[in-house]
């Protein structure tokens, strides 16, 4: 498939209804935008979550642009920048660092692997959570991710998941996250068991902030799941398996890297068999 | 179809390029430290290099931890990893400074190691009666203060303990005798921090005493476990705080929350400054597990003014306040330290610099520590500034290093996983997973940056002779031995008492001032020196405690270079008293007392 037929991914979660011509309706494109907005300033205003207003910024911005110029490069037209603003606001809330050049050069990563990394036009690795995990291998010394940055009490946690969940729901998208959610409780009490530790301190981490925005946002990108629900319910078990064999393994952005390594795998068997299947 | 490709082939270089950035910046960053220097070539590059000379020096002190209750066992490395202090004074007036040091094991001894003047020194805690304060029931010790409460001219000692603080007189230097009932202390606080000032210039000295656990925590007997914080960055679940004011009888008030300070923060560090220049001294507080509070001074009544100055947004994990003029513009800058451990959290230090243009209450910080190069420090705890190679500017001596165990095994996956969970989990003891044994950000090397003068510091702490490794707590600055240098002390966790003595090229000339308060309080706490220059002007305050539970000495010593052209000395008293002193020498130590 030639690379001017296909575009990158332009919709995040809730793109999937397009709105009906001449109606006044608002564009599911925008829901997952303006919920993860929404995330971002209340858990700012409430916690100052963020390092600085201008590393945030910096983020979006580089990913807006990044997005804009490459769109015009290769699609010749300027693409809808929702998916970006995803992008690039994840790194903004994900990324801890004193330096700025870091949120610019996660976000420009993450939206050019959409335009390298692809594979009969579909681009493999979730923008953001391979620009993330880039930049934890590379520079570790000065980037952290969020993990015990923010908020730990449960009720902005509650807002954020029901709110999470009735988006994902109108989004078709739920079914991945409830699957991530259940395994990742099953394994947690299997290692819990394994290693001994406290049960509590196995289940702790889905209860803090990084991992709402892992399960809302990251494990749910339609453009690098695969397409069978049942298959994409299989998927992100197994990241939760990749998760908890890094996790026995005392690795701290489990979830993350267990991302990084079985989404494209799992995106690149899926080509293999459809490619097989075109020929067949 | 060509245009396409070659794009494309652009698009990837650019992509190969960027992934190499990281690499490229790490490579710029390691080029800027240096590495071990012998003595000449120390002193020719950087003006100064340190010995540690604490064994041969007559001191041999190794800090003890308590063992807490039984049910904190698996976590006690971590729980138990504070009480390694240093607080300098010269308590009997002999014109050399003294050091006192805590330790924190039950049963344990603290130890006042009065200077010999032959550059020995010996432990007199025993027969002064400071010594034996660690005894079961009691709590143990976390660090001290010191403060001529009564104005007789002899400084008394405030100790600050997990357990029962007091306050012992200053018997004229012969023996200290215990008024902590007289005085109306409480009988409980888990205190990390402590600081004599006197907030409403009556001439008598009060005290600011900050709690870290709540003080209806026995650690020793736990009702339960829930004794933890609430949230690695959030948490208001911690001490309470005290304002003690000095009645003048030997009896003290407690008037914090009258005053306005309530605050159940984490408090770790607090110092006081001038920071608006009213005269009042404001107080700064960094508090572990979140938001460091700053509490603007009125004469009777504080404001606390965090977020409107700045230095109260980012919450990280604040176990450090001192200030430090280190632009040499007369104001003072806050370095306020926290964690970083590559690659698991970088919360990086803060250096808060009073924005230009913005004073009294309008006064705005910016965070400068990466700009100037003291931001990552590893887990970092006490840092006092100072000019340690007499130079003009003040330099930084960081300490850092939290659990030291098992070289090949870290905590910080479990820490990590805890401690991002819900407030129910992270709160309770026994939901943390044991530590095994294992470090967590222990074995780091210290930090001296030394400050260029034109707004950068460089690390130079292998280059002038600073290798341990040892979890450091408390640093002091003191000349111990009257020499016009700054010698550091550091007091260490679970480790011994480190003297770096301090030799300084003699091309740097310094001028030194030892202040002693008429109408202010006797110890001058407080006062202020600002010295001109060569064109030049640095302010330096006298302290009643600062850095992590540590005290400088009282002294404030100035580097001023070589060849210098002293212009004029400017003394404000707490009083409001303005002396100057035209064209001080350089080489000299000047003793000043207030006019009646």
């Amino acid at each position: 498939m030639s690379q001017s037929s296909v575009q990158p991914s332009v919709q995040p979660v809730g793109a999937l209804e397009v709105p009906a011509r001449g109606r006044i309706r608002f564009d599911n494109r925008y829901i997952a935008p303006l919920f993860i907005s929404f995330i971002l300033l209340v858990g700012h205003l409430f916690y100052g979550i963020l390092e600085s207003y201008e590393r945030t910024a910096l983020a979006i911005v580089a990913a807006l642009v990044t997005e804009l110029i490459l769109g015009r490069i290769f699609f010749g037209k300027w693409l809808n920048l929702a998916s970006a603003y995803i992008s690039g606001i994840s790194v903004g809330i994900l990324i801890r660092s004193p330096a700025f050049w870091p949120y610019a050069l996660c976000s420009v990563l993450s939206i050019m692997s959409k335009y390298v990394l692809r594979v009969k036009g579909r681009h493999l690795w979730n923008p953001s959570n391979f620009g993330i995990c880039v930049l934890l291998f590379l520079a570790p010394e000065t980037v952290a991710a969020l993990t015990i940055q923010w908020g730990n009490f449960i009720w902005p946690m509650l807002v954020i998941w029901i709110l999470g969940s009735i988006i994902i729901w109108r989004a078709k998208r739920f079914h991945i996250s409830a699957a991530y959610v259940i395994s990742f409780f099953a394994f947690a009490f299997l290692r819990s068991w394994i290693t001994g530790d406290p049960w509590r301190s196995e289940i702790s981490p889905i209860t803090g902030p990084m991992y709402q925005l892992f399960v809302f946002f990251m494990v749910t990108d339609p453009k690098t799941t695969v397409k069978s629900k049942k298959w994409q319910c299989i998927v992100v078990i197994v990241v939760a398996f990749v998760e908890m064999l890094l996790r026995l393994n005392q690795v701290v952005y489990a979830p993350l890297y267990a991302l990084f390594i079985v989404g494209p795998a799992a995106m690149l068997i899926e080509i293999w068999l459809e490619s097989r299947r075109s020929v067949a | 179809m060509i245009g396409s490709k070659l794009a494309r082939i652009v698009l990837v270089v650019v992509f190969i390029t960027l992934l190499a950035v990281p690499l490229i910046m790490k490579r710029v960053a390691s080029r800027r430290e240096t590495g071990a220097l012998d003595e000449t070539a120390a002193l020719n590059r950087y003006g100064f290099r340190l010995s540690e000379v604490a064994r041969t020096s007559g001191i041999d002190f190794t800090h003890q931890a308590p063992t807490l209750d039984r049910q904190l066992d698996h976590i006690m490395p971590q729980v138990a990893s504070m009480g390694a202090a240093v607080s300098v004074v010269d308590y009997d007036r002999d014109g050399w400074s003294d050091l006192y040091v805590t330790n924190s094991g039950e049963g344990s001894k603290n130890a006042l190691f009065k200077n010999n003047t032959d550059g020995s020194f010996k432990d007199v805690a025993p027969e002064m009666g400071v010594a034996d304060l660690n005894q079961a029931g009691t709590g143990v010790s976390m660090g001290s203060v010191w403060g001529d409460y009564d104005n007789d001219g002899y400084e008394d000692l405030f100790l600050y303990k997990w357990g029962k603080p007091e306050l012992f007189h200053n018997d004229a230097g012969q023996k200290f005798t215990r008024v902590s009932e007289k005085a109306g202390l409480p009988s409980w606080v888990n205190a990390n921090t402590a600081v004599w000032f006197d907030y409403d210039r009556d001439g008598r000295l009060d005290l600011f005493l900050g709690g870290y656990y709540a003080e209806d925590v026995d650690l020793w007997h736990l009702k339960n476990t829930k004794m933890m914080p609430e949230s690695f960055e959030y948490a208001k679940n911690g001490g309470r705080k005290y304002l003690f004011r000095n009645l003048g009888d030997g009896s003290f008030e407690e008037v914090s929350q009258k005053v306005g300070i309530d605050t159940r923060r984490w408090a770790l560090a607090a110092t006081v400054a001038d920071l608006r220049g009213t005269g009042n001294q404001d107080l700064f507080i960094a508090n572990d597990y979140g938001i460091s509070e700053l509490f603007f001074n009125d004469g009777k009544q504080f404001r606390e003014a965090g977020k409107q100055t700045g230095v109260g947004f980012s919450p990280k994990s604040g176990m450090n306040a001192s200030v430090g003029d280190i632009l040499n513009q007369g104001r003072y800058s806050i370095y306020v330290s926290n964690i970083s451990e590559e690659g698991i959290l970088i919360q990086g230090n803060n250096l808060w610099v009073p924005r230009e243009g913005t004073v009294g209450d309008s006064l705005k910080y910016d965070n400068l520590a990466r700009a100037m190069d003291v931001e990552i420090g590893g887990w970092s705890f006490g840092a006092q500034f100072g000019d340690l190679n007499n130079d003009g500017t003040l330099d930084l001596y960081l300490v850092n290093g939290y659990v030291s165990a098992d070289r090949n095994q870290n905590y910080w996956y479990d820490f990590s996983k805890i401690a991002g969970g819900n407030s129910t989990i992270i709160s309770d003891a026994a939901h943390w997973p044991a530590m095994d044994g294992r470090s967590l950000s222990g074995y780091q090397q210290k930090k001296v940056w030394l400050n260029d003068g034109a707004g950068k510091f460089l690390n130079v702490a292998q280059a002038v002779g600073v290798s341990d490794v040892f979890d450091g707590r408390a640093v002091a600055l003191v000349d111990l031995w009257n020499r016009g240098v700054l010698d550091v002390v550091v007091a260490n966790q679970k480790g011994p008492l480190l003297i770096y003595k301090n030799n300084v090229t003699p091309e740097n000339k310094w001028i030194s001032f030892e202040l002693e308060g008429a109408v202010s309080n006797r110890s001058a706490i407080g006062a202020e020196v600002r010295l001109f220059w060569d064109g030049r002007q640095q302010v330096q305050q006298v302290s009643g405690g600062s850095g992590f539970c540590s005290q400088n000495q009282r002294r404030l010593h100035f580097g001023v270079g070589k060849n210098p052209r002293i212009e004029k000395a400017e003394i404000r008293w707490p009083s409001g008293k303005i002396e100057t002193i035209d064209r001080p020498s350089a080489g000299q130590l000047y003793r000043i007392k207030e006019a009646a």
